[in-house]
């Protein structure tokens, strides 16, 4: 008799438990509007002259074009990478516009020019362009479709020598730097998606921090897509020489539609001697729908390279949007005593797909890594890690620290690890660890025996899985990543 | 001739339209004239080089007999009166087989018998499932020359007096010598049996062995299986031992990897039933050029089964060792529980370690976890033994002894541990 209320008590938990979930995965995408802007765009479709009209659009010098036509050339001898755990349709890259500007009548000589729609656009995103409001600290780039339509505080940015602006402008201005180091660590011929973004990169963000300087404020780019059938092919830059240091922050989001949208970005990083970056994206462009329909491809190559000693690269992220994310932000130990981190979390719900990771390559002495990866998934999605560990036969006393732990939320989802771990030398320390679990319900069971509902012991639980992450972005990010994470998995939990 | 035409003459000659099995040989054929050898662009081949193995001097098919008394120089100690399945050359040998059980509890025919017999339809059902899981050239060629293969019969409710020692001779006096064993288990309810293998290099030159075993377990069945390989540094050997759980039932498997040239074992344990478990070790001691990958593969297809594996390996000199361990927990497989852990030491400058364990969880109510290292000997370990008077190496054969005995404690038989011990021993020059 006891036996069957407890079995019934249980069953009523459990459903509580499950409406819960179901609740806390199915929020909304709040980045969803359109602005109403006119477009300067390019006609639909890929050939030499698409990537001819873009750099003519930029004015850019013949060497810049020389560039991007090699990469295209050389983009249509390769073939669509595939050993990706993702799933998705044939893309057409035909079908994708592949330059798209908002139209400004006259360049603006001060932020106050910028068209009031697109101010008011950053301003719905909670970016913040003026720069009376100081109290935000933070130098933006923003970005939308394919242009960058604003940077601020460059003025005072560069009066300690920071530079900091549009890769346009910098092609313009500082094109010593730009020939020296773009493709430096992630030549066009890299991959498939870099050599497409080598092509028809439009804009983008660089970022020249010189010797000795520790930048007086958080840097950042905020991506946006707003116009319909483009793809965005953004170029970050970012050379930090000897002894400087650098936090870069990075926000996307883009409108919702029905159609996928494709998004092919680069990052690089070059950090030279003693020097140290720091780099934190917060990943999100708009998932698609519940069935699935729509959302952000998102296939990015970032890559830093540790080129002095003493360096240290560490890149942050918290991946909550696209459809699919194809992502492997990665970092070479070239320099003795250089220091590698990663730090991820990957947050998958409806029919999202995210197969992302990162590599390390030791081939300097006494390098370190360290990587620290959570997946959460939901609803019908698949996450996976994905990573390399690499130690190459002269990188004596190597050290790392790999972590990765899955967090599953319902039954319909999946939750993947494929690390790969390869050591040529026999005084290298190599750990990896991983474990896939779901919200256990003596955890839950000891929250709601303390007064604590079944949806905040959740939020809590996902909270705590994800904050060796979040501890490491910096304090603005962390709140708003914070939020996004409860947002994403709204509905969800059970 | 090339390696290709070689093999097609092989072929031709060995298949027979008569047996129950030239449809499946056939399929295997085709398959591998299709797919060819498995390149390093297989994924599942990325660190194994093998196609440079099969070279124009090959020499597959013809086999002489060894004499009785060469084959009882090499029976495991304390096994020489056990039950022995003797191959040569990839081919089942009835005539040198001993077999000690009586037939009410053992059978040992040859596979091709069995595919016509009262056997035939668990052969036509059971045999070539391992190729689900290798779509490989390196699977179907073993398939196309199943004909040699054995089927063994554990049957219902009888648990064998001795174990079963599989004896895998390839001769090698005349060249590379390409051998193909095939092996179709069946544990019948209740069952419990031990199967041993064990490879000899008969002669001086190169040998390529490329073997199939597949095993079913049925209800409450009970198996143990350990595979020894200390073939000499001209071996090269792949290998796919294919475990299927249909029901309940309990397996453990050992797999030892002391010596040869390219070595690699598949090791696949496919839990079809509820309430399975699994246990997977393996050691690989390896030294000179040696490289030794084993790819293993637990696939929980149904609720409440249990998976643990432990690989080790030891790299010394120009060695590498590879492993890649998958785990794949089905929609409906809840309360799984499977683990893993690899761990290496590089003991060689010039040695090196490729792992990749690998989770795929479509599951939610589950508990899997992985985890590998790979480093060097504790120094704390060295100093505290130096400190005792035990000289730098005896004190580093003495921390890898005990690195090696979390493996060699698993196998269950203690002859065969007696065995293993020695060979790791002399290896390591470990004396006290």
């Amino acid at each position: 008799m006891l036996n069957f209320a407890d079995s019934k008590l249980e069953q009523i938990m459990q459903e509580e438990q499950e409406d819960i979930l179901e609740q806390i995965t199915n929020s909304d995408y709040k980045y969803g509007f359109v602005t109403d802007i006119e477009a300067d765009e390019a006609p639909m479709g890929l050939t030499e002259d698409t990537v001819k009209f873009i750099s003519a659009k930029k004015n850019e010098p013949s060497w810049m074009l020389e560039y991007r036509l090699k990469a295209f050339r050389h983009w249509q001898t390769m073939e669509t990478p595939e050993w990706a755990n993702l799933t998705f349709p044939t893309i057409n890259y035909q079908d994708i516009i592949y330059y798209s500007a908002p139209k400004q009548k006259v360049a603006p000589n001060s932020l106050d020019e910028i068209d009031p729609e697109l101010r008011k656009t950053f301003e719905k995103l909670g970016i913040s362009l003026d720069e009376q409001k100081r109290i935000s600290g933070i130098a933006v780039d923003a970005v939308i479709d394919s242009v960058s339509v604003a940077t601020t505080f460059r003025e005072e940015l560069s009066k300690v020598g920071v530079i900091f602006c549009s890769m346009s402008d910098a092609i313009q201005e500082h094109p010593d730097l730009i020939k020296k180091h773009l493709g430096s660590v992630v030549p066009a011929t890299d991959n498939y998606f870099t050599a497409l973004n080598a092509a028809v990169f439009s804009d983008g963000s660089f970022c020249y921090i010189p010797k000795g300087v520790r930048c007086p404020m958080e840097l950042s780019t905020y991506f946006r897509i707003n116009a319909a059938n483009t793809g965005q092919f953004e170029r970050t830059l970012i050379v930090a020489e000897e002894g400087s240091y650098v936090s870069y922050l990075e926000g996307c989001t883009a409108p919702m539609r029905d159609e996928n949208q494709l998004h092919a970005a680069v990052v690089e990083i070059v950090a030279m001697e003693k020097a140290e970056v720091k780099y934190s994206t917060v990943q999100n462009w708009y998932p698609g729908d519940k069935e699935g329909k729509g959302g952000i491809y998102n296939f990015v190559t970032k890559r830093g390279i540790c080129a002095g000693n003493h360096s240290k690269i560490s890149w942050t992220q918290v991946e909550t949007g696209s459809s699919i994310t194809w992502k492997y932000p990665s970092v070479i130990l070239k320099g003795d005593y250089s220091i590698g981190e990663f730090y991820s979390v990957a947050v998958t719900n409806n029919f999202q797909q995210a197969d992302t990771g990162t590599k390390m390559v030791h081939l300097g002495k006494n390098t370190r890594s360290r990587i620290v990866s959570k997946g959460i998934s939901a609803g019908k999605s698949q996450n996976s890690y994905r990573g390399l560990v690499s130690v190459a036969k002269n990188a004596s006393d190597a050290r790392n620290f790999s972590q990765c732990d899955s967090l599953l939320l319902g039954d319909k989802c999946g939750a993947h690890t494929f690390p790969y771990i390869e050591v040529k030398n026999n005084t290298a320390m190599v750990e990896h660890e991983a474990t896939t679990s779901k919200i256990g319900e003596d955890q839950i069971f000891y929250c709601n025996q303390r007064g604590i509902d079944t949806e905040t012991a959740v939020a809590l639980i996902i909270n705590g899985f994800a904050k060796e992450v979040m501890n490491q972005l910096p304090m603005e990010f962390a709140v708003e990543a914070q939020k996004l994470l409860a947002i994403s998995l709204e509905g969800s939990v059970g | 001739m090339d390696v290709k035409t070689i093999l097609q003459d092989t072929y031709t000659a060995s298949s027979s339209a008569q047996s129950g099995l030239s449809a499946f040989q056939q399929e295997n054929w085709t398959n591998f004239s299709n797919w060819g050898l498995p390149a390093l662009k297989h994924e599942e081949w990325r660190y194994t080089r093998i196609r440079n193995l099969f070279s124009d001097k090959l020499i597959a098919g013809q086999h002489q007999l060894p004499a009785k008394e060469t084959i009882s120089s090499f029976m495991l100690p304390g096994l020489e009166s056990a039950n022995s399945i003797i191959f040569v050359n990839g081919y089942f040998v009835h005539e040198l087989s001993h077999i000690q059980d009586d037939e009410s509890s053992l059978i040992v025919k040859s596979l091709e018998t069995a595919s016509n017999d009262e056997d035939a339809l668990f052969v036509k059902q059971n045999l070539g499932h391992s190729a689900r899981y290798h779509t490989d050239g390196i699977n179907a060629l073993n398939g196309a020359f199943a004909a040699g293969g054995v089927y063994m019969r554990v049957k219902k409710g009888k648990s064998l007096t001795a174990p079963v020692a599989i004896y895998h001779f390839s001769d090698s006096s005349n060249g590379l010598r390409f051998s193909q064993p095939r092996v179709l288990v069946n544990i019948e309810t209740g069952a419990q049996a031990t199967v041993v293998e064990h490879y000899i290099n008969w002669g001086s030159g190169d040998t390529l062995t490329n073997e199939v075993l597949e095993i079913c377990t049925s209800q409450d069945a009970v198996l143990n299986y350990i595979k020894i390989q200390d073939e000499g540094n001209a071996s090269s050997h792949t290998g796919t031992t294919h475990i299927r759980q249909l029901a309940k039932s309990l397996t453990h498997a050992v797999t030892i990897t002391l010596s040869g040239n390219v070595v690699r074992n598949n090791l696949n344990m496919v839990m079809e039933a509820e309430h399975g478990e699994s246990h997977m070790y393996g050691l690989y001691l390896l030294e000179g050029e040696t490289l030794a990958d084993n790819h293993t593969i637990v696939d929980n297809a149904m609720p409440h089964c249990y998976s643990n594996e432990l690989y080790k390996g030891i790299m010394d000199g120009h060695s590498t060792g590879v492993f890649n361990g998958k785990i794949f927990v089905r929609k409906d497989a809840q309360k799984t529980n499977a683990y893993q852990s690899n761990k290496n030491i590089l003991i060689g400058s010039n040695s090196a370690a490729n792992t990749k364990p690998q989770l795929e969880i479509f599951a939610d109510d589950v508990k899997c976890s992985h985890g590998c290292t790979i480093g060097k000997l504790d120094e704390d370990a060295l100093f505290y033994l130096r400190a005792r008077g035990i000289s730098i190496e005896n004190a580093q054969a003495l921390l890898l002894h005990a690195f090696a005995m979390d493996i060699l404690d698993q196998i269950k038989d203690e002859h065969v541990r007696t065995f293993a011990d020695k060979l790791i021993s002399n290896r390591l020059s470990f004396t006290i």
